[in-house]
């Protein structure tokens, strides 16, 4: 029992320990190292953090949805992508000409739209014929993919409108718009996922399939929502990130997909379904964006990025093996 | 002579069904275009496959076993840049061995956590992607590699060379594949990964040292991995660090596309050539009559849909999952 309470507080507490060994880390290393002489908690600093994490925090939420259901999505990438050109593209339309400024949210409802659009023929298929969730969206990662590259070719789509990077830039009670929606969303998912019928079922698919379909739970409309909302998320992230940048190339959000899965695991959520927090998915995104900013602040080589978040993925997989006692009884086997 | 049912028909579509999808497309394209059977434009094709092909080879072998293997894009680019970097500093022929000692040094790394320590091999390989990249930039500095002396060496007769007219790196191909074919088919090793891929607590209760041979899986990934960076290596005689990004997933769905379950336990080296041959000549066979490049991605995309909703639909007898 006391084993149990223990490490079931490991691991839930494990990603919010791992953020404060990260920041003190950093700020005693940046006191060494760290060529500014700017303090690495500054205030500034963190909020920066905080809208940086936005565009793979906003997917990533979405995906622990996706892997809570016992699914997972490859095509997030290639939806965001897709996303990005409604929106920048849609603004420039001759029926839009008319509505000045009106149009930007009519092209924002469109890429969402175009998300959620992807999303659900990715859950249709994964319904009704029954594919695994893994190989429909490789196989949707490459048809998106190249959707994008058809719909302008190699060259970049840009559409700046001022409007939106004012509204994108904007700071209230002095977090950015990207963090409100950050948060926002960690916020609704979270909401669904733990107050709703919705979520409730969603962790019964995953952790027990047969036993939800004995329970009568339909188990295909509830695989199509979720993946109509990790569209909607990856859209959103599209939405909010490029109404600021105003230009994207064909192969943007490439490998976003794996960096939200990267992100989700090491929030604790299992690939086999059934358990994982929206929060802790939260502290996930918030851990790789510190280490990124805190490598970088210590004067490594953005390079050493990849090579440390690769080996702590790895390390984090090992130590829940060794925490969770289930894993330790096939291990004998 | 048997006679012929409705199911008998399904299954004997669901077994051969690439084979026919393949032979369709063939046809197709060329009506469409006569060029396209021309045997140069065939060899190109080939020639050109050839290193997702040698790639596709190893993966299979991983995939037979149950497991998955995400590192092998950046580990191809791992090995071309290294090839790159030792052939100045120690010249071709040692090279070429030092790199795949190093590749395969990262093969079995994967097949330790893996096979061993018992990790799932998603994960695993998602970071070891991660971490080869990062390994691979640290290694070039993050500058793109050349080979100083272009024009004086023998390095490039792997990518660039001829013998008895047909191009080297489809030799290599061909021969890797036979090879590999021999010993997945006709070796205990090759009867072993079937086993351990198709019901793993059985296979290790019949006495079958899993670890092992997951272990010997991802080497030979790992090797089918070296040898694809030096013909990329030897093609290009010069590239980035990203020269493999995003190879991976195609390459996982070449295997898809011949067969493989993702669940283990089945599949073919000859299924997975058939794969990348098909993957290689839509692409060409749709530039041939006059769409896009990028066309291709979406073509993929329906016939991986289709191929294995065709293969599940005939195991099931019913075209319509039973998910409620």
């Amino acid at each position: 029992m006391a084993s149990g309470m223990l490490s079931t507080f490991l691991k839930r507490g494990a990603i919010w320990g791992f953020i404060l060994v990260e920041l003190i880390f950093f700020s005693i290393a940046g006191e060494q190292l760290s060529l500014s002489d700017k303090a690495f908690m500054d205030l500034d600093n963190m909020l920066l953090l905080f809208k940086q994490s936005a565009p793979i925090g906003i997917i990533a939420i979405g995906m622990t949805i996706i892997m809570i259901n016992g699914n997972i999505d490859l095509s997030v990438g290639a939806i965001f992508a897709l996303a990005a050109i409604v929106l920048l593209d849609s603004m420039t339309w001759p029926i839009f000409a008319g509505l000045g400024d009106w149009a930007i949210p009519l092209a924002w409802i469109l890429a969402l739209l175009a998300g959620v659009l992807l999303g659900a023929l990715n859950g249709f298929i994964v319904w009704k014929t029954g594919i695994d969730a893994f190989i429909v969206t490789l196989g949707s990662m490459l048809g998106y993919r190249g959707l994008v590259f058809i719909y302008n070719g190699e060259n970049p789509t840009s559409h700046l409108n001022w409007t939106l990077v004012d509204f994108a830039e904007a700071q209230w009670l002095g977090l950015h718009t990207a963090t409100w929606f950050l948060l926002g969303a960690t916020f609704v998912i979270w909401f669904i996922m733990n107050r709703t019928v919705h979520g409730r079922n969603a962790y019964a698919i995953g952790n027990n399939r047969e036993a939800a379909v004995n329970a009568g739970i339909r188990v295909g409309p509830h695989m199509m929502i979720n993946f109509m909302l990790i569209g909607f998320l990856a859209a959103l992230s599209a939405v909010v990130f490029y109404s600021e940048s105003g230009s994207v190339n064909p192969n943007d959000g490439e490998l976003y997909e794996l960096w939200a899965i990267t992100a989700v695991v090491l929030g604790g959520t299992k690939l086999t379904g059934g358990s994982g927090s929206i929060i802790s998915t939260f502290g996930g995104v918030l851990a790789i964006q510190l280490l990124r900013k805190g490598l970088g602040h210590i004067g490594a080589d953005t390079e050493t990025v990849n090579l440390v978040i690769g080996l702590i993925l790895i390390a984090v997989l090992f130590l829940d093996r060794q925490l969770n006692i289930k894993g330790k009884e096939e291990l004998r086997v | 002579m048997p006679k012929i049912t409705k199911a008998s028909l399904g299954r004997f579509l669901a077994k051969q069904g690439i084979l026919i999808a393949f032979i369709l497309f063939m046809v197709g394209f060329t009506l469409a275009n006569e060029r396209f059977l021309a045997p140069e434009n065939v060899m190109g094709v080939i020639r050109s496959s050839a290193i997702l092909g040698v790639m596709a080879l190893g993966v299979t072998f991983v995939v037979i076993s149950g497991n998955l293997d995400l590192s092998v894009g950046s580990m191809m680019s791992f090995s071309t840049i290294v090839v790159l970097d030792l052939h100045d500093k120690l010249g071709p022929t040692l090279a070429i061995p030092a790199m795949f000692a190093m590749t395969l040094c990262l093969g079995a790394i994967i097949g330790f956590l893996v096979g061993y320590l018992k990790l799932n091999s998603l994960i695993v390989t998602l970071g070891m992607l991660s971490a080869i990249h990062g390994l691979t930039l640290t290694y070039s500095g993050g500058k793109n590699m050349d080979i100083a002396d272009k024009e004086g060496t023998w390095f490039s007769v792997f990518g660039q060379g001829e013998l008895l007219g047909v191009p080297v790196p489809i030799l290599l191909f061909v021969g890797l594949a036979a090879f590999l074919g021999i010993v997945l088919s006709k070796t205990p090793f090759g009867r072993k990964i079937y086993a351990v891929g198709g019901n793993g607590v059985a296979a290790t209760f019949s006495g079958i040292r899993r670890p092992r041979v997951v272990l010997g899986c991802y080497l030979v990934s790992a090797f089918c991995v070296a040898t694809a960076g030096l013909l990329q290596a030897s093609r290009s005689l010069g590239s980035q660090n990203t020269v493999g990004q995003g190879l991976e997933l195609e390459v996982l769905a070449a295997v898809i596309l011949g067969g493989a379950s993702l669940l283990g336990g089945s599949g073919t080296i000859f299924k997975t050539v058939i794969g990348v041959l098909i993957l290689g000549f839509i692409q060409n066979g749709l530039l041939l009559v006059g769409l896009q490049f990028y066309a291709q991605y979406v073509v993929t995309w329906v016939i991986i849909i289709l191929a294995v909703w065709l293969d599940i639909a005939a195991k099931r007898g019913k075209l319509l999952s039973p998910i409620a």
